[in-house]
């Protein structure tokens, strides 16, 4: 087993950590670090379930090595709020019905989360581009897409 | 009871907890000193096993084990016992947890490797050296019931494993007598669930007592529970079966699987906790899938356009085993008649054996084919009389003051089906109107200016729902004052928990947020069968209204004693019974409930019984009948055959609605996926039998961009058949859905264009049948 | 799904990655992954040696000059959808990126990590074919320019040596005002084309083309620039005429068929992008005095 040590920045806490080099970054946060909000459907890059943030840029975290997030600054879902205090994203996504299952919901929500920052005013085919990239089963996308548009609403009012 | 929660769109009690990455599916499930599994699989999809040679794979790093069934010897063997056994099946038709003679469908397990981690795993996979001998497989079950055809199981003569029919009025008169008649052959395909979560176990045995404790993401962990322990020798109360969170089932794992087995033998084995996950490739070959049914009908009509019967035979591929039994044939057959009125029908089902992985039902089970065929015939009557297609509806479905109305069909115990109630014409009437369907030609001319050809759809369907025997659920206030609803009913996102605490807030007058739902563990309550077939909202749902009813008379009763005052002037709210009109005299269910937790040497109250719980059970007598109907408008672009669906209207009627946001959520979700069906999702195999569509780049599941906006209208006939008057509503909108779409296409390609008589299509299929009209 | 073991190299300059790759066999190099992951996870390949690129700055960066663009191979798709730069000198740039899989996958993707996986679907690539860039290579041995009419050498093969890398692109931009078009059609967003096509136009003032480019992707398992085509252009109107000679050109290519499209199919969707591509490139051209 070859191994590397690393160094990185997991939703704002400093982290080091021995991964062997073939562990995905998905699965190191999963199980070495007990993250598992973020989630694996795929594995091969379709489904983005396991999308969270890298170096603020939405990334799928099945297609990255643990130890190229050497460095880097890593947001997971779990960063965004907590079950008393619900970031307006997932306050909207609660509000519209926007998950079932939950499964694909941490995917979809820093996709979102990294979209939003950057493009304030979104319109409903924005949002629906945004997430071709992200596969549900459960909702049929729609209250997803307008959790967003609320969410998005809500950071422009916030600002 | 008062209408504060029951009826409204409560935020789910499950989104704070899924929402912050604090899910806990069976992936997330870490115990001490577990290890790590991977399957080896069957190469091909049919073979003689040789010989495995492990001793490669053992000397790898972080390899503890590498079991085939013989291995288990001393603790369990056999083929896994049938979910669901039916007298045309003599002899069950399943594999063993692991393969070691004849391997019958490519992804079969034969070994399963034990490691300290999956990667580890695999890679001791790569190392064992599997000699198969390959035999010849049958891929097709068109070709699978001939006599030449190869036999899938070596040992059987026929893959034509039984021939399922369902016959109701006098057949040959009523197509002799006809005016008009015509026969139609149509191919519909399934796929697979695609639930985002693949599935996955976790088996741990406790040392001292030797329990085992499985967790597994699945919809029946009763039925894997009971399974299990009669495999094993065990009473059921030595295993206890739970189901996390569960990322999606849509059907398939309601079954109980070989891997399911094959982990808790590895874990009594190797002593130590072992988990597996599947993985989607693992997903593609293994995990149970719809897939193809061919049909060959007849339809007799009269001049008006009204149909009047249906014979004709199907051909369903069942896969390399049976081991739900034939339930998705017999959901397809006793789905006849659908909506339509008919004087008569003859149908039969040949249930076909193939070399490739079992079929079971998913999302709709049969139902989806079901009324696609008929959809589909009551089209090309419209067409072949030049009548709208509307019309035919209305002359030939059940009218409401027909109901309740006996088919002539029968469930899957016997039992007659009898339609409950319902509008089916207003519900068609309503989704028109919606549409604006009297606008649609002026819609079709603009886009035609546009080079755009414009089609309107439209599908019914008829649903039965909360399918019996019974599901139970206890409820019990703390002396803290918290209410703890226990159910069997396990969920995968549906929201179960949250109309339970709806249901059981609403009559003991408690927040919903003091209402903590335990579902989907065998010890957390005693009895509970599955989460299909749009069951548990009725079943579970009814037992939590039972229960929690019970424990408010008891509160009243008590209450009346202490108060003393008559049990009618008492009212249950804000968490305490009280005296109507005057608000200070109460007490409260905290009270009570510490009360009746009993204290050394203190009576109890007379006639109450310690505890402020109940249990309820209830128990289907009929099944209560969805319906509806939806509509939808598909835009093509003639030069490449692309079809985009614009607009979507969907009527349903589930009866009351305890959660109208959640019946809004299954329906778009279900209709979405039938839009797959209709558009996308095609699991191929090649002509040996070998899955050729096994990642997500192959085989297309809806997403966002290519999906509309889904417009819902509710009709609310309340089901008589149980105490809350609700309905099924999970797989009402997949139902009529790719019927609706492929009859959006059909009429945006024109009267002479070829029918379109399978699903999915393609825009090269679509492209072709225009080049029909034009030459 | 979880890959074979590997030894794991991140060179942090060039000549560090040159040493590797001078000793190394079956070494795959590792860019944006989202390729090459998803076939480790497969067990599609199972190399030796991963050597990570992605922690070598001077292979990312777009640098620009009146006469040159050129594109480090490691700039990620984001950058370039996002370089306003970049947009303003060849804007088919920003049209063809919309459809490069979705925003995760951007994130990653590298334009040297496209044009060297080559799949026949890819648009980058097919940019490149368009532009007729160079491709800026480098080995142990030295360093080459390979232009684009060599570059493509097969199905999922590029010219590269085992041991060479991709350093940047690079070509001469077109005149402002040039006009340019992209279509592809796929079944989903993001999904790989069916077929697609590119087309850059110049023209004079008098409306009549005096330089065109026109690719057809997906369609053979190379780009294909449609030769025939863009010769005949030369000192014609963009006229129907025209438009048809060019679709009929991409219909009588050798298309490919596979386990959802047959080739048949696949050259009549080559045809419609070819004249929607090249009928937008002529809307979008500006006629300069």
């Amino acid at each position: 087993m070859i191994a590397r040590r690393i160094n990185l920045r997991v939703n704002g806490l400093m982290v080091e950590a021995e991964v062997e080099v073939r562990v995905s970054l998905a699965d190191f946060l999963r199980g070495q670090l007990g993250l598992t909000g973020t989630h694996l459907g795929c594995e091969h890059g379709v489904c983005g379930a396991c999308t969270l943030i890298v170096d603020q840029r939405p990334v799928r975290s099945c297609l990255m090595l643990a130890v190229q997030a050497d460095g880097s600054d890593v947001e997971t879902v779990e960063s965004l709020g907590t079950r008393e205090a619900l970031s307006s994203l997932q306050q909207a996504f609660s509000d519209h019905h926007a998950l079932q299952c939950g499964f694909c919901t941490p995917g979809m929500l820093m996709t979102l989360e990294a979209y939003l920052r950057d493009h304030p005013s979104p319109t409903r085919e924005d949002i629906r581009d945004v997430l071709s990239g992200n596969l549900c089963r459960c909702t049929g996308y729609q209250g997803i897409v307008d959790a967003a548009l609320q969410a998005a609403q809500a950071r422009k009012a916030a600002a | 009871m008062s209408t504060r929660y029951f009826g409204a769109p409560v935020a789910r009690i499950e989104d704070p907890r899924l929402l912050t990455g604090g899910g806990r599916y069976v992936d997330d499930i870490v115990l001490p000193g577990m290890l790590h599994a991977a399957f080896l699989r069957s190469p091909v999809a049919h073979g003689r096993i040789r010989s495995i040679d492990r001793s490669a794979a053992l000397a790898l790093p972080g390899i503890h084990a590498v079991y085939t069934m013989a291995d288990f010897a001393g603790i369990a063997g056999g083929p896994m016992p049938p979910m669901a056994p039916h007298p045309l099946i003599k002899t069950p038709i399943t594999c063993g947890p692991l393969t070691s003679d004849e391997v019958r469908y490519a992804g079969e397990p034969i070994a399963i490797v034990v490691a300290d981690n999956r990667a580890s795993a695999e890679d001791a996979l790569a190392a064992i050296a599997l000699d198969i001998e390959h035999l010849p497989a049958a891929a097709d079950a068109r070709t699978a019931a001939a006599k030449t055809a190869p036999h899938v199981h070596t040992g059987r003569e026929s893959n034509l494993i039984a021939t399922l029919r369902a016959t109701h009025g006098k057949v040959d008169a009523v197509f002799a007598g006809a005016a008009h008649r015509f026969t139609e052959t149509f191919a519909t395909h399934r796929g697979g669930c695609h639930s985002m979560e693949c599935r996955g176990v976790v088996a741990s045995v406790d040392g001292p007592s030797g329990d085992l404790t499985l967790f597994t993401s699945s919809q029946s962990p009763y039925m894997v529970r009971r399974f299990l322990s009669a495999y094993l020798g065990r009473d059921e109360s030595e295993i206890r079966v739970v189901a996390p969170d569960v990322g999606g089932g849509f059907g398939p794992k309601a079954n109980v699987y070989p891997e399911e087995f094959a982990v808790a033998l590895a874990a009594i084995r190797c002593g130590r906790p072992v988990k597996w996950i599947e993985d989607r490739q693992e997903h593609f070959l293994a995990t149970t899938q719809q897939r193809d049914q061919f049909w060959a009908l007849e339809v007799a009509y009269d001049r008006s356009g009204r149909m009047l019967g249906v014979r004709g035979r199907c051909i369903h591929d069942n896969g390399a085993y049976a081991p739900y039994g034939l339930i998705l044939p017999t959901t397809a057959l006793a789905s006849f008649p659908g909506p339509y009125a008919l004087d008569a029908f003859d149908i039969a089902i040949d249930v076909v054996l193939t070399n490739l992985v079992p079929t079971s039902p998913v999302r709709g089970a049969g139902r989806p084919n079901t009324a696609f065929v008929l959809e589909r015939l009551a089209d090309g009557i419209a067409r072949r009389l030049s009548i709208p297609r509307a019309e035919v509806r209305r002359r030939s479905f059940v009218r409401a003051e027909q109901m309740p109305y006996v088919t002539g069909g029968k469930m899957r115990d016997g039992s007659p089906v009898a339609y409950d109630s319902g509008d089916y014409a207003g519900a068609l009437d309503l989704v028109l109107d919606r549409i604006d369907a009297g606008g649609f030609e002026r819609r079709r001319a603009e886009a035609a200016q546009r080079g755009r050809l414009l089609g309107l759809g439209l599908a019914s369907c008829v649903e039965d729902t909360g399918l019996g025997p019974f599901e139970g659920a206890s409820v019990r206030v703390t002396p803290a004052g918290k209410v703890i609803v226990a159910t069997g009913a396990a969920g995968q996102g549906q929201g179960h928990a949250t109309i339970f605490a709806q249901i059981a807030a609403e009559a003991l007058g408690v927040a919903i947020g003091d209402v903590i739902v335990r579902s989907g563990d065998t010890s957390a309550f005693p009895l509970g069968l599955s989460t299909i077939a749009s069951r548990i909202a009725v079943t579970a749902g009814s037992s939590v209204a039972i229960a929690a009813l019970k424990v408010r008379d008891k509160a009243i009763r008590f209450a009346a004693q202490m108060l003393e005052v008559a049990e009618h002037d008492l009212d249950i709210n804000d968490g305490a019974v009280h005296v109507v009109g005057v608000s200070d005299m109460k007490v409260t269910l905290a009270t009570i409930a510490r009360t009746l937790s009993g204290a050394a040497g203190v009576a109890l109250p007379k006639g109450i019984a310690p505890d402020l719980a109940a249990t309820g059970y209830f128990e289907t007598s009929q099944l209560a009948y969805a319906y509806g109907s939806q509509a939808c408008e598909v835009e093509i672009d003639p030069e490449t055959g692309d079809a985009k669906i614009i607009r979507y209207v969907v009527a349903h009627d589930c009866g009351r609605l305890i959660n109208p946001k959640l019946v809004d959520g299954q329906i778009r979700g279900g209709v979405v996926h039938g839009i797959g069906n209709a558009l996308f999702e095609r699991m191929q195999h090649d002509g040996s039998g070998q899955p050729l569509t096994t990642t997500y780049g192959d085989y297309l599941l809806p997403a966002a961009f290519d999906m509309p906006d889904i417009e819902i209208h509710h009709l609310q006939t309340p089901s008589p058949r149980n105490p809350i008057g609700v309905k099924g509503a999970g797989e009402g909108g997949t139902i009529p859905a790719a019927a609706c779409v492929i009859s959006a296409i059909e009429d945006a390609l024109g009267p002479s264009a070829p029918p379109i008589t399978m699903h999915p299509v393609s825009p090269d299929n679509i492209l072709e049948w225009l080049q029909t009209t034009m030459t | 799904m979880k890959p074979s073991a590997f030894a794991y190299h991140d060179p942090r300059s060039s000549g560090d990655l040159m040493a590797l790759l001078a000793k190394l066999d079956n070494a795959k190099l590792l860019a944006g992954g989202q390729s090459l992951m998803p076939m480790l996870n497969l067990r599609l390949v199972a190399p030796d040696h991963l050597i990570d690129i992605n922690r070598i700055p001077e292979l990312a960066g777009i640098r620009l000059s009146a006469e040159r663009v050129e594109i480090g191979a490691m700039t990620r798709q984001a950058d370039v959808l996002a370089s306003g730069d970049l947009a303003s000198v060849a804007p088919v740039f920003g049209q063809a990126l919309a459809h490069v899989g979705h925003l995760q996958t951007r994130s990653r993707g590298t334009i040297g990590g496209s044009c060297c996986h080559l799949d026949p679907a890819a648009e980058l690539p097919a940019l490149c074919a368009l532009l007729d860039t160079e491709f800026d290579v480098i080995g142990p041995h030295g360093a080459r320019l390979v232009p684009a009419s060599d570059w493509f050498r097969g199905y999922l093969q590029s010219a590269l040596d085992e041991r060479e890398i991709l350093r940047a692109i690079r070509w001469r931009p077109w005149s402002r005002g040039h006009g340019h078009g992209f279509h592809e059609y796929a079944r989903r967003r993001g999904d790989f084309a069916i077929a697609g096509a590119a087309a850059l136009l110049d023209f004079a003032a008098d409306r009549s083309i005096r330089r065109a480019a026109i690719v057809a992707f997906g369609v053979e398992p190379a780009p294909r620039r449609l030769g025939r085509t863009e010769r005949a252009l030369l000192g014609r109107k963009l006229d129907n005429e025209a438009l048809a000679a060019a679709a009929e050109e991409a219909r009588s290519l050798d298309a490919m068929s596979d386990l959802h499209v047959s080739a048949e199919y696949r050259r009549h969707i080559a045809g419609v992008v070819t004249r929607r591509a090249l009928a937008d490139a002529g809307q979008a051209a500006e006629v300069t005095a």
